[in-house]
């Protein structure tokens, strides 16, 4: 980390974040023209963010799941296991495509790195899913009622003795081990590592530096092409993600149906938990370098409209994902809250934020009437529907996106995307997409 | 005057709710009486569903009361208690490929407090299994489910599989889940499309002639 960041004001690491993500370190661009175009598309995008003018025209960022895969030719698991694939698939897309961003080849996950740790909160493609589809999450209570008490008192410890083991067969041994912080002067270092020798743990030891290797080789591969796609102009769009802290429990630890019970059979311990994760959410947004995209990805799930009350929104949901939120801002970054599904009712809640500092993200919500009531706090961005690239025609998808640049890029703060990541779609479809920003979503 | 045990599921009170059952065995209430007052209260939950008071939370919350009562009263019923009379018969499951259920499975709570006979085929059910439960279970209705964009393709691969088992005619098929819209019912050659439970339900009510 930079010297003296702590000191900095949020305004002035966010500036120093844009200066790094326009001219980012190490990027040799391979010609004036691409560097030029690189600036436009960051420019074009910060501008729609703070709100403070107008860019030159709509940027245009559709999300991709795994069509790129689907768009090269590939299966979602070839790309999953082979990384010349992946960097072949994503690269195609973006060349062929040109959005304003580099489509992000996180999609592509490794999978032998999966089969290494037995993982088991998704199924992926050939592991429980067909070698055509994407991964999916697997339903299930990861974390019990009565280990609540467990994750407010020492998370981390809760995450490694009891969370990773029932979420990856490869480290059940985890769950042998003693609390780290029982390490306390000289007698009890021995007793408290002495597990580590146990030979199951030993080959789970094995496992988590096999694993690691793995990843990092998968990474550094994905690294040098997203590099390259830098120095053909296209910028980085996000930095890393971060969650809203009622999800991280809903989501994550206890699924679904138990977290909605808790809100009734334990509030208290929910709440008390929630404001426990709400650090570790900040943390995870804000880690990694000071450089870059200050993009912060939020993918928001149980609080959309439908999956609870106004009140109960109010009660377990919002503030926490506000703390978040602020506490990103904080660090001169920005969040991007992907709202799936609707937010009709969540508007005027969400709107209690502080301008041109976030984007949210649309998926069906009305998005004029978004516009309307979060337009002059927020960026907007959507929300082209998946079912109109998949089934519709490109003029179905033009007359859309025209209505979309009219409605919500009226005066700037907006972005046109899709309404969530296209798996399989037309690429008429996307070219229309892209080529109408382009065309009529010049600011004049 | 509003029966306790009705109040106390229709308000969210589950303690409140099992001691009164607890309460109503040890006197000997009859065990059909005890379920016909948690239909009443299921009703409840239904309205408020339908009015925007309820959402999910409260379906699943009463949904897990429902599921406590019937395992409290089950040792007290001589005989099968499940004789409501019923509007129609409807087949209902997550599509091959996806694996989500939360949305089917509130679609069938409203069905069933509605007073329809669901035949639930569980998740990822391939196109085959519809057809199988369309002949031997007879439903008038059938609902399809999917939250994927890889779901829309399965959807209409299963009301081909229907229609090449020579079925299509003596169901109405209806979609439903997170993107599901009139493009993609068009695409998949179903009847209609509900954006939520409620609409599953006023489909499956004018299908069957109900009111």
């Amino acid at each position: 980390m930079e010297e003296n960041w702590q000191k900095l004001s949020p305004e002035e690491k966010f500036e120093k974040r844009l200066a790094s993500w326009l001219s980012p370190e190490g990027v040799e661009f391979v010609s004036k023209e691409a560097e030029a175009a690189y600036k436009g598309r960051v420019t074009r995008i910060v501008d729609a963010i703070q709100l403070k003018k107008t860019p030159d025209r709509v940027p245009v960022i559709p999300h991709v799941g795994f069509y790129p895969a689907y768009y090269a030719g590939f299966t979602p698991q070839e790309v999953m296991y082979d990384p010349d694939k992946a960097v072949a698939a994503w690269t195609k897309c973006v060349l062929d495509f040109e959005p304003d961003v580099k489509f992000s080849v996180n999609s592509a996950l490794p999978g032998k790195v999966l089969e290494i740790l037995d993982y088991r909160l998704y199924n992926w493609p050939g592991h429980g899913v067909s070698p055509n589809h994407g991964y999916q999450y697997v339903e299930g209570q990861y974390m019990k009622a009565e280990d609540y008490d467990a994750l407010i008192q020492d998370p981390t410890d809760f995450w490694m003795r009891t969370y990773l083991p029932r979420i990856m067969g490869s480290l059940q041994p985890f769950a042998l081990l003693s609390p780290l912080t029982n390490v306390v002067e000289i007698p009890m270092t021995p007793p408290n590592i002495s597990r580590y020798g146990l030979p199951e743990m030993q080959a789970a030891l094995e496992k988590l530096a096999e694993a690691g290797r793995e990843a990092l080789k998968w990474q550094r591969r994905l690294a040098e092409a997203d590099k390259k796609l830098e120095e053909l102009g296209f910028p980085r769009a996000s930095r890393g993600m971060s969650k809203a802290p009622f999800d991280v429990i809903g989501d994550t630890l206890r699924g679904t149906r138990e977290v909605m019970l808790d809100m009734f059979r334990r509030p208290g311990k929910l709440l008390e938990a929630i404001e426990r994760v709400v650090p570790m959410m900040i943390r995870l947004g804000a880690s990694g370098p000071t450089t870059g995209s200050p993009i912060v990805m939020m993918p928001l799930h149980k609080g959309a409209d439908g999956f609870m009350s106004d009140e109960q929104f109010r009660t377990f949901y919002w503030p926490s994902l506000r703390q978040v939120i602020l506490g990103l801002i904080e660090e001169g970054l920005v969040p991007e809250l992907f709202a799936e599904g609707r937010y009709n009712t969540r508007l005027e809640v969400i709107r209690d934020l502080p301008k041109g500092k976030t984007i949210w993200h649309f998926d069906q919500t009305d998005i004029a009437r978004a516009k309307e009531i979060l337009g002059d706090v927020a960026c907007i961005k959507g929300n082209v529907p998946l079912t109109l690239m998949q089934a519709g025609t490109p003029e179905a998808v033009t007359s859309y996106c025209r209505q979309l640049i009219a409605t919500a890029g009226k005066g700037g703060g907006f972005i046109l995307a899709t309404g969530a990541g296209i798996e399989q779609g037309k690429a008429e479809n996307l070219r229309a997409m892209i080529q109408c920003a382009k065309e009529y979503g010049v600011y004049r | 005057m509003p029966n306790q045990l009705v109040e106390a599921i229709a308000n969210m009170r589950e303690d409140e709710a099992f001691r009164l059952v607890e309460e109503m065995i040890e006197r000997g209430e009859d065990a059909a009486r005890i379920l016909e007052l948690c239909q009443e209260a299921m009703s409840i939950v239904g309205q408020r569903f339908e009015s925007g008071s309820y959402f999910l939370p409260e379906l699943i919350m009463s949904g897990e009361m429902l599921k406590r009562i019937s395992e409290l009263v089950k040792p007290q019923m001589a005989a099968k208690v499940e004789d409501r009379k019923r509007l129609g018969k409807v087949v209902i499951g997550t599509v091959r490929g996806d694996i989500h259920d939360i949305g089917k499975d509130i679609v069938t709570f409203m069905l069933d407090v509605n007073g329809f006979e669901v035949r639930d085929l569980g998740i990822d059910v391939p196109e085959e299994r519809f057809v199988e439960a369309i002949r031997d279970f007879q439903p008038q209705v059938v609902g399809m489910s999917g939250l994927l964009t890889l779901a829309y393709d399965s959807m209409k691969a299963t009301v081909e599989a229907i229609s090449a088992a020579g079925l299509r005619d003596r169901v109405k098929i209806m979609i439903g889940g997170g993107g599901i819209d009139d493009t993609v019912r068009e695409y998949t050659g179903a009847d209609a499309f509900g954006s939520d439970a409620l609409a599953a339900v006023t489909l499956s009510k004018r299908w069957v002639g109900a009111n």
